[in-house]
């Protein structure tokens, strides 16, 4: 868990707070503002794992299974329906990023206003 | 060359924007953000929007009670799937300010957007997700109670009921007539994966039926995919007419069902007509949209190129190679948002990189699909070379099958990412 996301309870709670939190949260990483270029897309169709969706989850993977996964697909190694026409639209260096952003806590990534 | 309006509107916009986006972004804690819209990318922006800086005023606008989403209509329209599994509602916002008020004009100079009860909402930056208008002036007897007899059901909603039910009422043999619009429109496979799950209702339903479409193109998305399927599925039961065969419908009379093309006139026992599209009205007189009906935008910020601190997403905006979809309005929203959260904060936006994935259903258990990836060059949104395109034109039934399901997940998930 992030520092931002032990914040935002008390945020919602007690507004008389606000200055002091706005200060804490600006030194704390935005939800996904730090997001690599492209990762947003993802959850287009990755969802949570709780969906229970055929389509696989993309929470709780380490970031090189990732890029693995990702070169096996561009290389035509692992059968796809539409992942390998994605993967190969994307470089080794931008596949690496938007790996290392999906391998960070799920409540990162998923949270809700 | 830019229009005599967007030099002006040019000009004018870069010395309000000197004279008040400095002072105003700096003075409040709490920058407002404003989306109108609440579809598939209106909803999205606003949610990620929150999500990306907590301390933005994010205000949605949006006067309808519940969200109709067109993506899997078409099953509707064939008895496949309830309107039920198409409607989502809004009560699941968090702290999004939510105003059930249509907005009616945008003061670009003052930054307002006036809304229909005569109030009106101030903003830093603003969000405009219109989605389509359908014209009801551009095919000669086609207007809005033509409509209710030649149903569009091109937004999902009282359209597609009636759709379904005339097909439902239409008795054995009879001959239904779909007729598909020049580029560039909503959904660009829609037509024909309505045509396909038509003719599933029909061969099951009312084998002695026949479907024509009246094309005003010689080309559509995934065609040779559709055409083979359509020979192996409903041999004898779909014709397609396109443009250069005369399929361009150029006035129709409802009173008769009839519908005339520049080669003669077809007369239907139920007419599906898709009329010419546009920007939503808000975008006409925010005055985003240029002389094409569509809005012009910078594919970075997805800020309109006519007017400043005003962003435009979805099947409004003209996204250069990205289709109009439900996929890219999601996709569009969010890149927009980083980019607008970086703007208010007085930091630079990240080139986007952004997906498109469209499923068509041709029958239950038989999907196909089209995929592309995207990113600003030239000043629009390009393919990247080399990734995208179609479902394999030769592939087992297990394939077919399995896109069909990722087709119904993708749906859960997108609207469980969109409306919460």
């Amino acid at each position: 868990m992030t520092s931002h996301d032990m914040m935002r309870p008390k945020n919602r709670r007690g507004r008389s707070f606000a200055p002091v939190l706005v200060a804490a949260l600006a030194a704390s990483a935005p939800t996904w503002a730090g997001a690599a270029p492209g990762a947003a897309a993802c959850t287009g169709c990755h969802g949570p794992a709780a969906l229970g969706s055929a389509i696989p989850s993309l929470d709780g993977h380490a970031a090189d299974d990732i890029v693995a996964q990702m070169q096996a697909f561009r290389s035509g190694e692992r059968e796809a329906t539409v992942m390998d026409r994605i993967a190969r639209g994307y470089t080794e260096e931008e596949t690496r990023a938007i790996a290392e952003w999906l391998a960070k806590p799920e409540a990162a990534r998923h949270a809700q206003p | 060359m830019p229009s005599r309006r967007a030099l002006i509107g040019g000009a004018a916009a870069s010395v309000a924007a000197a004279v008040l986006a400095a002072p105003q972004v700096r003075a409040q804690a709490q920058p407002s953000v404003v989306v109108v819209g609440g579809g598939f990318a209106g909803a999205s922006c606003a949610r990620a929007l929150k999500q990306l800086d907590r301390d933005l005023a994010v205000t949605l606008i949006e006067p309808e009670t519940a969200y109709l989403a067109c993506p899997f209509s078409n099953a509707v329209l064939a008895g496949l799937r309830g309107i039920d599994a198409q409607t989502f509602g809004y009560d699941r916002f968090g702290d999004i300010g939510f105003i059930r008020k249509r907005a009616v004009a945008v003061d670009a100079e003052r930054r307002r957007v006036r809304l229909d009860d005569g109030t009106d909402i101030g903003y830093v930056r603003l969000v405009l997700a219109p989605g389509v208008d359908l014209r009801f002036d551009a095919l000669p007897g086609y207007d809005e109670a033509a409509a209710e007899i030649m149903p569009h059901a091109w937004k999902a909603g009282p359209q597609t009921l009636l759709l379904r039910d005339q097909l439902a009422a239409m008795p054995d043999g009879g001959v239904v007539i779909l007729s598909a619009p020049a580029n560039p429109f909503r959904c660009p496979p829609g037509p024909y994966e309505r045509a396909s799950l038509i003719a599933h209702y029909l061969k099951t339903s009312k084998p002695r039926s026949k479907l024509i479409i009246l094309d005003a193109k010689d080309a559509f998305s995934k065609q040779r995919l559709f055409e083979a399927a359509w020979r192996e599925l409903y041999p004898g039961l779909i014709e397609w007419v396109p443009l250069s065969s005369g399929g361009r419908v150029t006035e129709v009379d409802p009173a008769t069902r009839t519908l005339v093309t520049e080669f003669g006139s077809h007369k239907a026992d139920i007419a599906n007509v898709i009329p010419p599209q546009r920007a939503g009205r808000i975008a006409q007189s925010a005055g985003v949209a240029d002389q094409t009906g569509w809005c012009p935008i910078d594919p970075v910020t997805f800020e309109s190129r006519l007017q400043p601190a005003i962003h435009v997403v979805g099947d409004a905006a003209i996204g250069g190679a990205m289709p109009k979809s439900a996929f890219s309005a999601n996709a569009q929203a969010k890149a927009c948002a980083a980019a607008v959260a970086a703007l208010v904060r007085e930091r630079q936006p990240a080139q986007p990189k952004l997906i498109n994935t469209c499923y068509s259903l041709i029958a239950p258990g038989y999907g196909i699909s089209i995929a592309g990836v995207y990113q600003p060059r030239d000043g629009l949104l390009a393919e990247v070379e080399g990734a995208g395109g179609t479902s394999p034109l030769e592939a087992p039934s297990s394939v077919r099958e399995l896109e069909a399901a990722y087709a119904e997940d993708w749906f859960r998930t997108i609207t469980s990412e969109v409306f919460g």
